[in-house]
């Protein structure tokens, strides 16, 4: 399945606004976490600054949220995992109210209780969960409601190759299949579970081989590339519309900051994350854009200033927006 | 609760029977309720639960699920996200450590962590309770678990006429409620139970609201904070103490979240004695939680002797049957630490005074 030119253009773009929206992010993160008299022995205090708590950014991985995400609508569920930013902004999440959240603001997405790992938003269906593998049986479940309710929705559940060691992962293939639902499994293959190697935690080299185990198509896209995941999920997402049943991809993908924030990385081959940078899957699309003549110095401008703009606005608003009064912290144990 | 059916019968159900017409009438009402679980469709539920729903629903709204208890918990999350339904049954309440993080990281967590924007109307049912032989693995209650995690609803019924009423009220509830039902109180035909368990039940839906205790029995002596097939129990302890001359008021509990406060310090202030019989664990528990409610009102609520527990000693439940007998607070248990009560400062002095020689 080839891209469309809208298709091809709005990836570029909401690459360009992952990739901004994680690098603003890792420097307004650091952000009084490292104060100029630290406390003796303590080098880094991740409750301190704007942003508090853990920090999982995705740049690298945009080309797995822009390829699933340009198929789906707002009536289509994606669940994600602890990190999801790059799957919320593809899946059309507010920027402003999903920043706040994360600044944990009174006008968050979660009204402040959820933080960076617990992103939710009706509208566009987006959810995601700071537990490993957690994100596949939820899926399941949306897309046995678009079935129940005799719509064409599918729903997709993001994670990491790490999660398909996860006993929900292959419950949750099972049932989809037995179920026929329409849900697509998408693993983001970024090599490493937090420090340890896909090499030592998984004894197949390629998730997409595990579908066989739950007759359901496995497909893999070796590379990291937008429309390469394109293909692969227009593909398993127009079979899943068609009520044909489950699709599982893995895409090997690149992680360039650490697991998290502050991560020392020290599990890593020295220089690994700058040199993941050298076949940078933004500028390749630019240039596949470029070749194609849709894309010039003009319209890149004009859209990396559009982009800019959002950014600055939304950061804007989460530092600006009030905090939740404590007496909020009783609210909304229980839903009415 | 005498109910006339249309020929002028009264009629009786077992607590099985209440429970699969409360979901068959609420299915009929509402189509955003299904059920799925292991075994609840032709099986009709291990326990009689979901009796007699496949055939007039179809296997689209009771449905089986493969032994994935992760997975089809995870589906009711989704599924109650996009504003349908689920109720789904897990068995045998044991059996919920294979699937917890479903149920109390998610189900129980997304309305939070969404400043209230996500409703998981969920009913997950589950068999508990002891009491036949099964073992630590098959016959614990629970339900205080659930109960400490934020954002669950519990549900302890101990009668087919309550099993109805807050069955309809927890399928209605935008929230997910844990329905807890002893086995031994369901009428099956391959169990013995406690009789007081089938009784009346009008024919008509209707809801029994959450966090309102009812008095079994009423008593001046001591009150007995209990719930579930203990409630049987207890009301057999109060009929033997009766004739002793002691005079006690039982308490059924029926939901412990939410929890009747009001109910258990208005009791315990017109008895001024309190006994919680409870066959969960002893310790961190409902009987502890009921002791410190108690143990905060002192000020208002004098009494006339200690709080005393009665509950599974903190030891996993054993399979022989004398072992299982003196672990399970029995009716001569709960007699016996009632008679210490009314001897004030006498302590309980060990459940095994209770047990069978």
């Amino acid at each position: 399945m080839k891209p469309t030119p809208e298709h091809l253009l709005w990836m570029y773009e909401k690459m360009i606004e992952i990739r901004a929206y994680e690098e603003t992010m890792a420097k307004v993160y650091m952000e009084g976490k490292l104060p100029p008299k630290i406390q003796k022995g303590l080098a880094f205090d991740i409750g301190a600054g704007p942003v508090p708590g853990e920090m999982h950014l995705a740049a690298g991985q945009e080309p797995v949220a822009v390829g699933v995400c340009a198929h789906l609508g707002d009536q289509d569920s994606v669940v994600g995992a602890h990190r999801s930013h790059h799957f919320a902004i593809a899946k059309g999440v507010p920027l402003d109210a999903m920043t706040a959240e994360m600044f944990g603001k009174d006008t968050g997405l979660g009204r402040g209780k959820g933080g960076h790992m617990h992103l939710f938003h009706v509208p566009t269906r987006f959810s995601c969960s700071g537990i490993v593998g957690a994100s596949a049986p939820q899926a399941c479940g949306a897309a046995l409601a678009a079935r129940k309710l005799g719509t064409d929705s599918v729903a997709v559940a993001f994670f990491g190759e790490g999660a398909a060691n996860q006993g929900a992962f292959h419950e949750s293939l099972n049932l989809a299949a037995v179920w026929k639902l329409p849900v697509v499994f998408v693993c983001e293959d970024n090599k490493y579970g937090i420090s340890v190697e896909k090499s030592v935690s998984t004894a197949v080299a390629s998730n997409a081989s595990r579908a066989a185990a739950y007759g359901m198509p496995g497909v893999l896209v070796e590379r990291n590339d937008a429309i390469d995941v394109y293909a692969a999920a227009g593909a398993a997402i127009a079979r899943a519309r068609r009520g044909e049943g489950p699709t599982l991809i893995e895409v090997k993908t690149d992680r360039y900051f650490g697991h998290f924030q502050g991560d020392p990385e020290n599990y890593r081959p020295k220089g690994e994350g700058a040199a993941l940078r050298q076949d940078d899957p933004i500028a390749r699309l630019a240039a596949a854009l470029r070749g194609a003549g849709l894309l010039d110095d003009g319209r890149e401008h004009v859209l990396r200033m559009r982009i800019a703009g959002r950014i600055e606005s939304a950061f804007a608003y989460g530092r600006q927006s009030p905090y939740p009064a404590a007496r909020d912290a009783f609210e909304h144990v229980f839903a009415d | 609760m005498q109910e006339s059916s249309k020929d002028g019968a009264v009629r009786t159900l077992t607590m099985a029977q209440a429970i699969a017409e409360a979901i068959g009438q609420e299915m009929e009402r509402d189509p955003s309720v299904f059920v799925m679980g292991e075994d609840i469709g032709r099986y009709g539920g291990i326990f009689s639960a979901t009796t007699g729903l496949l055939d007039r629903f179809g296997p689209e709204r009771v449905m089986e699920t493969p032994i994935s208890e992760t997975a089809f918990m995870g589906a009711a999350v989704g599924a109650a996200a996009e504003g349908l339904r689920p109720i789904a049954e897990l068995m045998f309440v044991d059996f919920f450590g294979v699937c917890f993080d479903q149920i109390y990281n998610h189900m129980a967590k997304n309305c939070y962590m969404s400043g209230g924007a996500v409703k998981l109307p969920v009913v997950i049912t589950t068999g508990i309770g002891g009491g036949y032989n099964d073992a630590a693995q098959h016959s614990q209650c629970l339900y205080a678990s659930f109960a400490h995690m934020p954002g669950l609803k519990v549900v302890v019924p101990s009668n087919a006429y309550d099993a109805k009423g807050l069955m309809i009220q927890a399928i209605r509830d935008n929230n997910p409620v844990v329905f807890c039902y002893h086995k031994g109180i369901m009428g099956l035909s391959w169990m013995s139970y406690f009789e007081g368990s089938t009784n009346a039940v009008p024919e008509q839906a209707y809801a029994i609201p959450f966090g309102k205790a009812r008095v079994v029995r009423e008593g001046s002596d001591v009150t007995i904070v209990t719930l579930s097939q203990m409630v049987h129990k207890a009301a057999l302890a109060a009929e033997q103490l009766a004739g002793e001359g002691i005079s006690v008021e039982v308490l059924d509990l029926r939901t412990i979240v939410p929890l009747d406060r009001e109910a258990v310090l208005a009791s315990v202030a017109r008895t001024g004695r309190v006994l919680v019989a409870d066959e969960d664990y002893l310790s961190f528990g409902l009987s502890g939680e009921i002791a410190a409610l108690v143990a905060e009102h002192l000020d208002t609520v004098p009494l006339r002797a200690p709080v005393r527990r009665l509950a599974v000693p903190d030891v996993p439940i054993p399979f022989s049957r004398p072992l299982e007998q003196a672990v399970i607070p029995q009716v001569e248990s709960i007699a016996d630490a009632v008679r210490g009560l009314m001897e004030a400062g006498k302590p309980i002095n060990s459940l095994l005074q209770g047990a069978p020689a």
